[in-house]
């Protein structure tokens, strides 16, 4: 036999299991034997977010009960069964299904009912509480033969209920007894402005209906009868006309009940039996009973810790409220009726945007009472904050609800709030929970949820608790990281600049001076580059082959099925009748796939590794070189045809295309670097794409620069007019000088511009003014590299240890047997899974 | 039964980089790292679906080394073969040994 206690729980709603999940979470876990009733077939589930159960959500994702909470805790819980009497001299609950249950402490959590109002027809047909999963089941059933829906009640719940039907393309009416929606949380100019907005998204509302009978309807199922002679005509009735706690249990067993409803409990939510508390909706506290959650939840961890020998009390709870009610945001915070002898009024309505706020303070202009806030709730944050802390309002507390005008910026920072804050209501988490959270090393939003339970409640706290989050990481010094990766705590600017400032060769060396573990393909392609880029050194020299990607390793295009593309430069896009024919040639010979490129070349496609330094060999013998396509480097330089052939040609725009291409080929960069020479305006080689584009004009060339084609196209930026050639090649040298040193890693060069501060003026205040004196050294270093191209096909097939690389395998001359191409259209492509297969099974 | 199979010369790795081996029917991709350690994992990328794994880049996430894949980059850790970014996927991982100048392979070799 257990020497623990017995605790029995009776009710299994949210305020029941969230006190099952602190108990859980509490020392005392193991000092109980934990039992408890769920006369639902469910447990626990989230009634708040009820409607969501007609948009698309699950009875199990309403769920709030994770998956194996009871069995991995040891609790029994005894669903479809109800606690029907409580044996307080024998300390022993008997159940409908017969359990009979010695406790040693008793937790009454039994919740609410919907309150019916005792109008004659009530019970008729499809006339149903809009509560429980279960009424939600008979109202999906209802609602197959119904075609209008009415709403009994306009508070919160029942605007929720409408959203429901509406979900169910019934006609929704609201029917309100009293003047206004949301009566206890809104005041008239809020729920006025609550109430035409609900109208636009389609919902009749009616105030002020008192329903004196329901009858049978002439065209729909029921008709409602209202004291004002008027009656409205409805096939489906909802009633979500307020709660009663369920307190019959209690009564019946002989405890205390309030004169409105409610077992009475005291500050430690102790009945009238020292054995027996109550919580939640079933439970009056200063005559008061709470349809909210968080009171709920409140007075759930007040007994924990009185279980615990604590002496929490429970001290009434905020009833203040946010939420988004068929898309329309609504906030109320205090008591925003102004109930409070002397206190002041603010009201900021805007008809324009159909927002309404409403602040009530006290007479002496200091505290804030209470507020509503109707179609813009941003603020309900700041404003909960100022009211539950009693923070000093500024000077003017309309500027806390008038619009921010460009100087009048009055808001709470979260440094403002002192630690004791309440951020998170719903979990009652304190800003200083939070902060010694982030001080433990929580640095993301997520991550503070998952610790401290802020803001996985209602939610409505999360973009305060983003702002204590940013607040306090800014304050410890936190920063955007811009470091490349866990290697190198360095951006790629900083460490071009190591690179040249200590001179520095190899990869080898900047990680034993700069960096920690052994690298990543993302710091080893980085680094790859900036040292092709500055020093311009053969690639697959022993100390930088680890540092390339495939495509540079095998100085080749890597596609999908493993194999290869092969480019060949052709300058300008030109071409001689001998080198196509070779080409041609080639491509047969090794059963390449050919297509011409949008850089007016000739790409070859499927040529297995083994088969690239053959082919190389070939491409060379017939007056190729390296296209670099592989690269992240200068790929092509397109020109239209020029003055040389075309009739309207101003300029020879080829010509130039092939001097800059042999000028800058080889040219490493952080990405590809694509130009474009066009012969006149007209435009042909669209030169306005590319990084860089030049067009030929009657004084000279036109520079533009940063342009981009792909997923983000960007016009390049007019950057020099009326060029001759060495103004031009002088100031291609210096952007794209600067552009590799100071630009991200994977950044084209028009990210790279739209991320510069000044803007074009200033990289031409940097290219053409010189202003930060670089010029020179800008020059210099593009004159080295152009003074040290090579073809790096041709370094390579003549370096036999090189060339060795080029195998499948290290131990056989054998291919790769799951290469395997099918033929379409006149030529080869690469076999899908399903051909592979196929044709693999074929010749097995 | 643990065998060792021979494969290749010291000479015909690439340090800091990886080869690919034919053993028993298997493609196995080999890596040599820079602090002379060596790893051997099967060279199929299941994401791809082809055997490429040799042709990656290597080197380290928090110490554990690993391979990306050229083609669509996931990490695989080359003492497991489980790949970084979903651990419910990977690739077999063997065993690889440099005895004198010759590197071999035990294919029921455990990973280190």
């Amino acid at each position: 036999m257990s020497n623990k206690r017995t605790l029995v729980v009776i009710g299994n709603g949210m305020v029941g299991q969230n006190f099952l999940v602190s108990l859980m979470a509490s020392d005392i876990k193991d000092k109980y034997d934990v039992i408890t009733f769920c006369e639902e077939p469910l447990p626990a589930y989230d009634r708040v977010h009820l409607s969501e159960y007609f948009s698309g959500k699950s009875a199990a994702e309403l769920s709030l009960v994770e998956d194996g909470f009871f069995e991995n805790n040891g609790i029994t819980i005894y669903l479809a069964d109800k606690a029907t009497i409580i044996d307080r001299a024998n300390k022993t609950v008997f159940s409908e299904q017969g359990k009979v249950i010695a406790y040693d402490k008793l937790v009454l959590a039994t919740g609410s009912n919907a309150f019916i109002p005792p109008i004659p027809g009530k019970d008729r047909e499809n006339c149903i509480a809009y509560r429980t999963i279960d009424d939600l089941d008979a109202m999906k059933e209802a609602a197959k033969t119904s075609k209008v829906g009415a709403v009994v009640g306009g508070g919160l719940l029942g605007l929720e209920a409408a959203k429901a039907l509406q979900d169910l393309d019934l006609v929704t009416h609201v029917v309100q007894f009293g003047p206004r929606l949301m009566s206890a949380q809104l005041d008239d100019g809020g729920a006025g402005l609550l109430k035409q907005k609900i109208e636009e998204l389609g919902v009749s509302v009616l105030i002020d209906k008192n329903t004196i009978k329901i009858v049978d309807g002439d065209v729909c199922k029921h008709k409602m009868m209202f004291s004002d002679g008027t009656e409205l005509e409805t096939d489906l009735i909802l009633y979500s006309a307020g709660i009663r706690p369920r307190d019959d249990l209690a009564a019946l067993c002989g405890l205390k009940i309030a004169n409105r409803g409610g077992v009475i409990i005291d500050d430690h939510c102790l009945t009238s039996d020292e054995d027996i508390y109550a919580i939640g909706e079933c439970a009056s506290w200063n005559d008061q009973t709470f349809g909210l959650v968080a009171p709920g939840y409140a007075m759930a961890r007040t007994v924990v810790n009185q279980l615990a020998g604590g002496d929490a009390f429970f001290t009434g709870a905020d009833m203040s409220t946010k939420l988004k009610l068929n898309g329309v945001d609504v906030a109320s915070i205090g008591d925003p009726h102004a109930s409070a002898p002397g206190s002041l009024v603010y009201t900021y309505q805007n008809g324009v945007q159909g927002i309404y706020k409403r602040l009530v303070v006290s007479k002496d202009n200091k505290l804030l009472l209470g507020a509503v806030l109707v179609g813009d709730a941003s603020g309900y944050p700041i404003l909960s904050q100022y009211y539950l802390n009693a923070i000093d309002l500024p000077s003017n507390p309309d500027s806390l609800i008038l619009p921010a005008r460009s100087d009048a910026s009055v808001g709470l920072g979260p440094d403002a709030l002192p630690a004791s804050a309440q951020i998170c209501s719903c979990f009652d988490v304190t800003k200083g929970a939070i902060c010694s959270s982030i001080e433990g090393g929580c640095t993301t939003l997520g991550g503070l949820k998952s610790d401290t339970k802020a803001g996985t409640g209602c939610g409505g706290c999360v973009p305060l608790l983003k702002s204590v989050l940013d607040c306090e990481l800014e304050k410890a010094g936190f920063e955007v990281n811009t470091d490349i990766c866990e290697h190198f705590s360095y951006t790629r600017q900083d460490l071009y600049n190591l690179v040249m400032v200590e001179e520095i060769k190899t990869f080898k060396e900047l990680l034993t001076r700069h960096g920690a573990g052994s690298g990543c393909e993302i710091c080893k392609q980085t680094i790859g580059s900036i040292l092709a880029s500055h020093w311009n050194e053969y690639v697959l020299k022993e100390d930088h082959l680890g540092l390339q990607d495939t495509n540079d390793t095998f100085l080749a295009n890597m596609q999908k099925d493993g194999t290869y593309s092969v480019v060949p430069r052709m300058t300008g896009g030109e071409v001689t009748p001998e080198g196509l024919i070779a080409i041609g040639q080639i491509a047969k010979k090794y059963g390449l796939y050919t297509k011409v490129t949008g850089g007016q070349r000739v790409d070859m496609f499927g040529a297995r590794v083994d088969q690239l330094p053959l082919i190389w060999q070939e491409l060379i013998d017939a007056g190729f070189e390296s296209g670099h396509a592989y690269g992240k480097s200068l790929r092509t330089v397109k020109s239209c045809v020029g003055s040389t052939w075309c009739r309207y040609g101003i300029d020879d725009s080829v010509g130039l295309a092939v001097e800059l291409e042999n000028r800058y080929k080889g040219l490493r960069s952080p990405h590809k670097i694509k130009f474009a020479v066009s012969g006149c305006t007209r435009e042909c080689a669209e030169a306005q794409s590319k990084d860089i584009g030049i067009i030929a004009v009657e004084g000279g060339w036109n520079l533009y620069v940063c342009g981009n084609g792909g997923m983000k196209p960007r016009h390049g930026d007019l950057f020099a007019t009326n060029l001759d050639k060495t103004t031009l090649i002088k100031y291609i040298d210096r952007v794209l000088t600067f552009y590799i040193q100071t630009a991200n890693r994977m950044q084209r060069t028009s990210v790279w511009m739209e991320n510069m501060e000044g803007g074009l003026d200033y990289l031409k205040s940097v290219v053409i003014d010189d202003k930060l004196a670089i010029c020179q050294q800008l020059e210099s270093q593009m004159q080295r590299v152009v003074d040290t191209y090579q073809c790096e096909w041709k370094t390579t097939i003549a370096d036999e240890s090189k060339v060795k690389r080029f195998r499948h395998f290290v131990n056989s001359d054998k291919h790769d047997e799951n290469i395997i191409f099918v033929e379409e259209r006149g030529q080869v492509r690469p076999a899908n899974i399903e051909e592979r297969e196929l044709l693999k099974a074929e010749i097995a | 039964m643990s065998k060792w199979i021979d494969v290749c010369n010291v000479n015909d790795l690439q340090q800091n980089s990886g080869v690919c081996a034919l053993v028993e029917g298997k493609q196995v991709a080999i890596f040599y790292m820079a602090d002379n350690s060596i790893y051997a994992i099967n060279n199929y990328d299941p994401f791809g679906k082809v055997h490429v794994l040799s042709r990656g880049m290597i080197g380290d996430i928090k110490g554990e080394p690993m391979v990306s894949s050229p083609l669509y980059k996931q990490h695989f850790s080359l003492k497991t073969g489980v790949c970084f970014e979903d651990e419910n996927v990977n690739v077999a991982s063997y065993g690889v040994r440099i005895q004198g100048d010759r590197v071999e392979v035990n294919l029921n070799g455990a990973a280190k």
